[in-house]
């Protein structure tokens, strides 16, 4: 049976993982995903002894390793009974697991069933995404879809791992005109060309391990980084962009507290009479940071932007010098302006107006599909307003980046579309935005999330025509 | 309390340089979920056990409302079956943050005929029916829980808000996808949605955390001396709803206890990690899962936490 070495006490704490790093796999069927994520958890020794104890017993009782025993590192991440019972997975699964360096949130997306919704779904949260090639069957239609999807989406960081290395005997020649085909295809869609993300290609075996959490000495012609390494090293995206002229802070409620203050912070000794008319607004930095004296913009939908100063930034008791994304903070402000939720602080004169005409791109991600003059909600930021669709102006092929006329969309189609808004947001472009210009479609029926919209600019404004999608 | 920004911040031309840690990370997206559910929904609550996962979640409430009071009542399931202390902790706790504390009895719906005691004698799927119950008659519209994805199966596929029918049953198969960090919470009446705004913590983090930010546990979570028998591999308390058997030797040995549930299904292990420091050092090492290790209930099936969800449990 096989068994986990022991992690020496103490050794973990004397390193403890300093960031967190989101990324998520995407991959075709049979390409070794599955196994692949084994791996990462296994060699990691993110799996303990019970859980590999079970699938030690299944591995055997499926006769996996024919005499020699061994265990199938793709029921590590066997899911529910359902997915068993059809032999499929059908739902976007977290594992977590910790290096030395960072601790890792992985999204492991299914390939098959509704790839686009479970692949637009991992990737909008994560700082790099792993699509999974088969060395024996190269670039395939549904890679071109996957990192057309994680062009749209502006992932950061995409790796390729070229998977079954071991397969076609490490050989080099092979390797080389996947990486070659890759290239091509980011190149079309100008992946890793725009300065925002980057594309990187890796021969691994999962299996076997190679080049996994170690590089392998069977594939000396590769002389780059093991996949984990590249994990390891990464910039996450909030190490990126923590720029002062991007700071931008939905407001999520008022805290406001009116004498109802905390009775263990009173205990604590707060001074009851200075926080009696305490008022801060609470929220989440999403984009850049804001020390105190800086001067920043309130944005109400409908109003003019109201310039002021932020005079205090609080968190539980701990007033900050400054704050960057993705700290969730309490800010004061020097005016008492009437700011509630739905409303936006953003560095001064960095936001232009907000606009009732949304221009975007949308992941539809529904059954029911979109029609023209359809009435939904968008969700933005901290606020939801009613919106029509005015027009759909196009359908992307996936497999050609080119988009086709269509009037609607249906699951899993990517359409460029233009909406009309009960009330004007603060919509920024999602090129430079990932989270101020995102939002959700909503039903208004049954409430259900229809799509994964993506903000453009206005088709006067010619930004953004260097990119296909 | 600690301030939130780590020693590496650096001012710059640029602006601010700041890489938070992986803890400072998973704190400020659970408070960012809290304060979402709060502005969004009519009447949350928080289900509150005692358990350490939901005195992290009422910590990180505490902080995502300073210097005001948490704005959401606490719903503890009793299962009848409680170890003394940790009723006396969650009474402690309340009375210290100023909640209201709402309990619903799994004792009183077998007295009534409404539940009845399963053959094993454990009563943590009997929860399901007193929470369901008790979240029709508050009118709650969203319970936040303490649940995380590393530890289960099931759970790895739950969302961070997810949405209930009238019998609280989770449809694996349709749940609504969750992008950015745009949580929707729309429901219809009738519904309801479950929050998890630690789903992304492991039990690691929470102890790092528990640790970091001083927090208090009911003692059992350290190392104590206490009379134990063996049953089912696990060592198993004496206690009021927990007797051993003709031939289950009653013993005194050095344990703690992983996870608080039912007294009659949790298990004890073998520990010397008296203190928080001794505790991370100790899961660091571990090579059981905490379900695997302590749980009874979860070793029923493979699928045994897929079930209970789908019934409606946390």
């Amino acid at each position: 049976m096989t068994t986990i070495s022991e992690i020496p006490a103490g050794s973990i704490n004397e390193a403890l993982p300093t960031t967190l790093f989101r990324f998520a796999t995407a991959g075709s069927v049979d390409d070794g995903k599955s196994t692949l994520v084994g791996r990462l958890l296994h060699d990691s020794k993110a799996i303990l002894a019970d859980q590999l104890d079970a699938v030690a017993r299944t591995s055997a009782d499926r006769g996996f390793g024919g005499d020699k025993g061994g265990i199938d590192l793709a029921l590590l991440t066997d899911g529910l009974r359902a997915e068993r019972e059809q032999g499929i997975t059908i739902d976007v699964a977290y594992r977590y697991f910790a290096t030395d360096r960072r601790s890792f949130i992985l999204a492991d997306c299914p390939g098959h069933v509704q790839y686009t919704k479970n692949t637009v779904t991992g990737a909008s949260t994560a700082d790099a995404v792993v699509v999974l090639i088969d060395a024996r069957k190269g670039v395939l239609e549904q890679t071109r879809r996957h990192l057309s999807v994680l062009q749209l989406l502006r992932v950061a960081h995409v790796i390729v791992a070229v998977n079954k290395i071991d397969l076609v005997d490490f050989s080099e020649s092979v390797f080389r005109d996947i990486e070659a085909d890759v290239q091509q295809v980011g190149r079309e869609l100008g992946l890793g060309a725009d300065g925002i993300s980057d594309l990187l290609v890796i021969p691994v075996s999962a299996l076997d391990g190679d080049n996994v959490v170690d590089r392998s000495e069977r594939t000396p012609w590769y002389t780059g980084p093991a996949l984990l390494e590249v994990l390891e090293t990464l910039p996450a995206a909030d190490e990126l962009e923590s720029h002062l002229e991007s700071f931008r802070f939905p407001v999520q409620l008022v805290i406001r507290p009116q004498g109802a203050l905390a009775p263990d912070a009173v205990a604590a000794g707060l001074d009851v009479e200075a926080y009696r008319d305490y008022r801060a607004y609470a929220g989440q930095i999403t984009e850049g940071s804001v020390k105190v004296g800086d001067q920043v913009s309130v944005l109400t939908p409908g109003q003019a932007p109201r310039t002021t100063t932020v005079v205090g930034i609080d968190f539980a008791g701990a007033s900050l010098a400054e704050a960057a994304a993705p700290q969730s903070v309490a800010i004061r402000l020097a005016d008492e302006f009437d700011v509630a939720r739905g409303d936006t602080i953003a560095a001064a004169g960095t936001v232009r107006e907000a606009s009732a005409d949304l221009y975007a791109a949308l992941c539809w991600l529904s059954p029911k599909p979109l029609r023209e003059g359809q009435k939904v909600l968008v969700k933005h930021g901290t606020r939801t307003v009613q919106a029509m669709v005015r027009s759909v102006s196009g359908k992307l092929d996936l497999a050609t980046f080119k988009l086709e006329g269509a009037s609607n969309l249906e699951l899993n189609d990517i359409g460029h579309a233009q909406l009309r808004l009960a009330a004007p947001l603060p919509l920024e472009n999602y090129l430079h935005h990932r989270r101020t210009g995102a939002f959700l479609v909503i039903d208004p029926l049954d409430g259900n999330t229809l799509a994964a919209g993506l903000v453009k600019d206005h088709p006067g404004d010619h930004e953004d025509e260097r990119y296909s999608i | 309390m600690s301030t939130s920004l780590t020693e590496e911040t650096q001012v710059t031309e640029a602006g601010v340089s700041t890489r938070l840690s992986s803890l400072d990370t998973l704190e400020s997206e659970a408070i960012h979920i809290i304060r979402e559910v709060v502005a969004e929904f009519e009447k949350p609550a928080l289900l509150f056990s005692g358990g350490k996962d939901s005195v992290v979640m009422l910590h990180l409430a505490t902080k995502a409302f300073w210097p005001g009071k948490v704005p959401f009542p606490v719903l503890h399931v009793d299962t009848g079956h409680n170890f003394p202390e940790v009723i006396a902790f969650r009474d402690r706790t309340v009375e210290r943050l100023g909640l209201k504390l709402v309990v619903g009895s799994v004792q009183e719906f077998i007295d009534r005929g409404e539940l009845a005691e399963r053959a094993d004698g454990t009563r943590n799927p009997l929860q399901t029916v007193p929470l369901l119950d008790a979240i029709q008659q508050n009118k709650f519209d969203a319970v936040f829980g303490g649940g995380r994805r590393d530890e289960d199966k099931a759970r790895a596929k739950e969302r961070i808000l997810s949405l209930r029918d009238e019998f609280g049953q989770w449809d694996p198969r349709n749940q609504r996808p969750e992008l950015w960090n745009l949580y929707n919470g729309r429901h219809t009446v009738g519904q309801h949605v479950r929050a998890f705004p630690i789903s992304n913590w492991t039990e690691l983090d929470i102890w790092r955390y528990i640790e970091r930010e001083n927090i208090e546990l009911p003692g059992l979570y350290y190392a104590h001396q206490r009379e134990v028998f063996a049953r089912d591999g696990m060592w198993r308390a004496v206690g009021e709803v927990s007797q051993p058997r003709e031939g289950e030797e009653v013993i005194t040995k050095t344990v703690r206890y992983r996870t608080v549930g039912d007294m009659s299904c949790t298990g004890a292990v073998e520990s010397n990690a008296f203190t928080v420091s001794d505790v991370v050092v100790e899961v660091a090492a571990s090579t059981l899962t905490e379900r695997g290790a302590t749980r009874a209930d979860d070793r029923i099936s493979e699928a045994a936490m897929e079930d209970r969800k789908k019934d409606g449990y946390f």
